[in-house]
């Protein structure tokens, strides 16, 4: 991208704030429609902007806010689109503009952050926009019926024209915007009916596709500003070690680096271009304070976590007495089940620019985090936060990473100690060092079954650090609630539950995984209640049907994806058939594996079929890609995915050693749709944790030999 | 200066032999389409072509590229309607779509050199290429998709 490409964006996104789309507070009510400076809107531009999310211009251009950041789950097409629905607008004119830091007007309704993870774009934004579209309508609606002196109730619409029924009389929006602009804002405008829908449940190609296929896109990595220098930063390779001092004589002498200057995350050597700045730390001489973590390996985690499975934990779950039935004897299960950390290895590595000066601080960065991006830039350039711009850019993978504030911190202080525009960009090695890990944990579990064969008790402990714990978003001593996800609630109808969780944390930084603790939790679950049903000498999902009675949607999921993938037949010589299923993130998912284990123990995964019920599917064949993405993403984990730590660094540094799944591997995929009519689900992560389990038990139908801990391990699997 | 021909056009270009031809294209030529994805040949995000043939323009320093044709990913068509290019906005292929640049190159490569490729042709060709976002479903589809649209298919 050029500088002047930059500019302009830049420069469009500051006239819509100085324009009214932005400005103030304006009137909160109900689902935060921001009726936003309207007069002035109008007085200034020209245009109808009913609230914080639409603007309609005298020429008859909309456009559409997305607040929700691009980071590949579709959210720049299917956000607009429930707006354009709503309108009665042609989506394909539409020109949509992506929401500045501004928590007061763009927040998520939900949350109440500029934050995006959790699958919460289509659920926690679906009624909101959908209301601001149809607030807007109405509005042309009313403003048409008075043009004519007709009734409001003889007035309807169709595409971007308000019609008199009686007549056919019509006029386009474009002549009813100053009418429109004056008249009050509905604040519960009724919604379309289903059957009414245009874009919603229905085919809608991707709006960034086109900009995706020529190289036009822009992420964080292409910003370009003029002035802009070019850092790398050179981090301590142990987790919380510090600068202690730094010599710095060698990598001054390289032609093109212009500065070297520590930061919060190391030394950053500044340069004309990414090549020298790197070449300038491969030059830069720093003694470490190591700290603390030089002494933790995985292996003493791993001993940490053994031990700490020896005590009692913080009972997050006691139904009836596990203990007591599981002791009384009968048929028992018991088994340990391990999972290691895991880097999000987003495809874009980290980087942000920012531009920084005594009075101005501007922000281009890939990151799922616009609100707390503006609250970092607050907090280095001492600027209050509605003084920061965040240009949100596209972003080459979120998966949770990108939440994290660190690179933004990178760019500001690089920027504000060298006095210049910087972008920071990391190296696929900082990336994988660098990060905020999957956290690795330490599962027992025991069940019990009567002389039928059925359940009777489930008693699980699982040991490992806490998320919202280490980041101070739960108190310590409490039990933390995303270590829990997925095994609290398990779903199986069993009289004795007890689920315990026994907090063990190293120190080393975890975060957001894409499914966070279903992506570890879905596993351990799912393959331990096949355990079970291998151990009652039942089918595997008539042992999960029998058990779901009170849990419609699992099962409906279930008897879908077992149905599509033809559970009840034979499956191809050689290969074998595993499932699981799963709430997560609003949404119920199955998935069937089909396998095969070839001599050496390598793993083939030949088809996955997923069933979803989101509730209502906006985007069906983003859902769809959601399923494949999440799918691929958990058959990487399962195959490959392991982070190791030895004297409290990271092992891996590149994609040698923290492989990727390829086209070669993967699989054929299916994703079947189950609109239960319920309120809309997520997406992004859902499909991810019962891949792991499908695709293990397949593997013990096939070998009898049963996966405990991951990645797999191809020795165990191979035949003499 | 060192001569490159980039999309067509020659430049020259001031910048180290050894450095290479991923920065000189992002950084120097400001064509920033192709990306930066590991930096040691593995990932495939930076794939451009040198007289026809896919290569790692990140482990390929500006002097062996000098007075080359190099296409980039903005040169590949001049209204992004390559058949590769069209198949993939027909399926809807890229989700981030930060590794698209490299994929597209490397299919474009693939259906230059063999116009009906088969599934073992598609692994053999594109599998130096990652998607962390997984949708290598949708490229093989996109593959065969515009094998199809080259020969004037609809």
């Amino acid at each position: 991208m050029s500088a002047a490409t930059t500019g302009r964006t830049a420069l469009s996104r500051r006239t819509l704030l100085k324009g009214g789309l932005a400005v103030g507070t304006g009137l909160v009510v109900g689902f935060r429609l921001v009726p936003a400076g309207r007069q002035a809107a109008l007085a200034q531009s020209g245009a109808f902007t009913p609230n914080q999310w639409i603007s309609i211009d005298r020429d008859g251009l909309v456009t559409i806010i997305n607040s929700v950041v691009e980071m590949g789950q579709g959210s720049i097409t299917t956000m607009p689109a429930i707006v354009a629905d709503e309108l009665d607008t042609d989506l394909g004119k539409v020109k949509v503009v992506q929401a500045p830091a501004n928590p007061k007007l763009y927040a998520n309704p939900v949350t109440g952050t500029q934050s995006y993870g959790g699958s919460r774009g289509v659920r926690d934004h679906l009624e909101m926009l959908r209301k601001a579209g149809a607030a807007a309508r109405e509005m042309l609606k009313e403003a048409g019926a008075q043009e004519w002196g007709v009734p409001v109730s003889e007035v309807d619409t169709d595409l971007d024209t308000v019609i008199h029924k009686p007549t056919g009389r019509h006029l386009p929006y474009s002549s009813l915007v100053d009418k429109a602009a004056k008249l009050p804002v509905p604040q519960n405008p009724p919604l379309k009916t289903p059957d009414k829908y245009r874009y919603m449940g229905k085919v809608m190609h991707r709006r960034d596709t086109p900009l995706k296929v020529n190289g036009s896109a822009v992420y964080g990595m292409d910003v370009a500003v003029p002035g802009m220098l070019i850092a790398s930063i050179e981090r301590c390779p142990v987790f919380g070690g510090k600068v202690k001092s730094f010599d710095a004589t060698s990598t001054k002498r390289i032609k093109g680096v212009k500065n070297v200057v520590q930061v919060t995350n190391g030394v950053a050597v500044v340069a004309d271009s990414f090549w020298t700045a790197v070449r300038g730390r491969q030059a830069l001489k720093v003694v470490w304070d190591e700290g603390s973590e030089a002494s933790v390996s995985s292996a003493s985690i791993r001993q940490g976590y053994m031990d700490g499975a020896k005590e009692t934990g913080q009972v997050a779950r006691n139904d009836g007495d596990a203990e007591k039935t599981i002791a009384a004897g009968g048929k028992t299960v018991e088994a340990i089940y391990e999972v290691p950390f895991l880097e999000h290895a987003c495809m874009e590595p980290m980087n942000a620019t920012a531009s920084v000066t005594a009075a101005s601080c501007e922000i281009w960065a890939p990151t799922q985090n616009p609100g707390g991006t503006q609250s970092t830039g607050a907090k280095v350039s001492g600027l209050p936060a509605e003084k920061v711009i965040v240009n949100t850019t596209y972003l080459g993978g979120g998966f949770g990473r990108r939440g994290e504030q660190d690179f933004i911190l990178d760019a500001l202080e690089t920027s504000k100690a060298v006095g210049a525009p910087v972008k920071v960009m990391w190296t696929r090695a900082d990336d994988l060092q660098h990060g905020f890990y999957r956290p690795s944990t330490y599962n027992l579990f025991k069940a019990s079954l009567d002389a039928q064969s059925n359940p009777t008790a489930w008693w699980n402990r699982v040991v490992g650090p806490g998320i919202l714990i280490q980041k101070g978003r739960a108190q310590a001593g409490t039990i933390d609630g995303a270590a829990m996800e997925g095994v609290r609630n398990m779903p199986y109808s069993i009289p004795n539950v007890r689920v315990e969780w026994v907090n063990r944390d190293y120190g080393i930084p975890i975060g957001f995984w894409r499914s966070v603790g279903p992506s570890q939790n879905g596993f351990i679950v799912e393959s331990f209640v096949d355990e079970m049903a291998i151990a009652a000498g039942k089918d595997p999902v008539e042992f999960r049907r029998s058990l779901l009675g009170k849990a419609p949607r699992h099962k409906a999921v279930l008897e879908l994806a077992a149905d599509k993938a033809n559970w009840g037949a034979p499956p191809p010589a050689g290969r074998a058939r595993g499932c699981g299923v799963m709430f997560s993130y609003g949404s119920y998912v199955a998935h069937v594996a089909e396998v095969s284990v070839a001599p050496d123990g390598r793993v083939r995964v030949h088809k996955l079929v997923g069933a979803i019920d989101a509730g209502f599917a906006v985007n069906p064949d983003q859902v769809k890609a959601q399923m494949e993405g999440g799918g691929i993403y958990a058959l990487t984990a399962l195959l490959y995915g392991a982070i190791t730590i030895d004297k409290g660094r990271v092992q891996q540094s590149n994609f040698h050693d923290y492989p990727m799944l390829r086209i070669n591997e993967a699989p054929v995929m299916e994703t079947y749709i189950l609109d239960s009519g319920q309120p809309a689900g997520g997406l992004g992560e859902p499909g991810v944790p019962t891949v792991a389990p499908a695709v293990c038990n397949a593997i013990y139908a096939l070998t009898g030999k049963r996966i405990r801990s991951l990645p797999i391990q191809t020795d165990l699997l191979k035949r003499a | 200066m060192i001569t490159l021909i980039v999309n067509g056009k020659r430049s020259q270009v001031d910048a180290p032999a050894d450095m290479p031809l991923l920065w000189v294209i992002r950084e120097k030529l400001s064509l920033t389409g192709t990306k930066y994805g590991c930096g040691t040949s593995l990932c495939g995000s930076c794939v451009v072509h040198m007289n026809g043939q896919p290569v790692r323009s990140c482990n390929t320093p500006l002097s062996a590229a000098a007075g080359k044709r190099i296409t980039t990913i903005e040169g590949l068509s001049a209204q992004s309607d390559h058949p590769v290019q069209k198949a993939w906005i027909e399926l809807d292929v890229p989700q981030c779509g930060f590794c698209q640049s490299g994929q597209i190159m490397s299919a474009a490569a693939l259906l230059a050199k063999t116009p009906n490729p088969s599934d073992d042709d598609i692994d053999a060709a594109m599998t130096g290429n990652i998607c962390r976002c997984g949708t290598y479903q949708r490229i093989r589809a996109g593959i065969h998709r515009a094998a199809q649209i080259k020969k004037g298919g609809t």
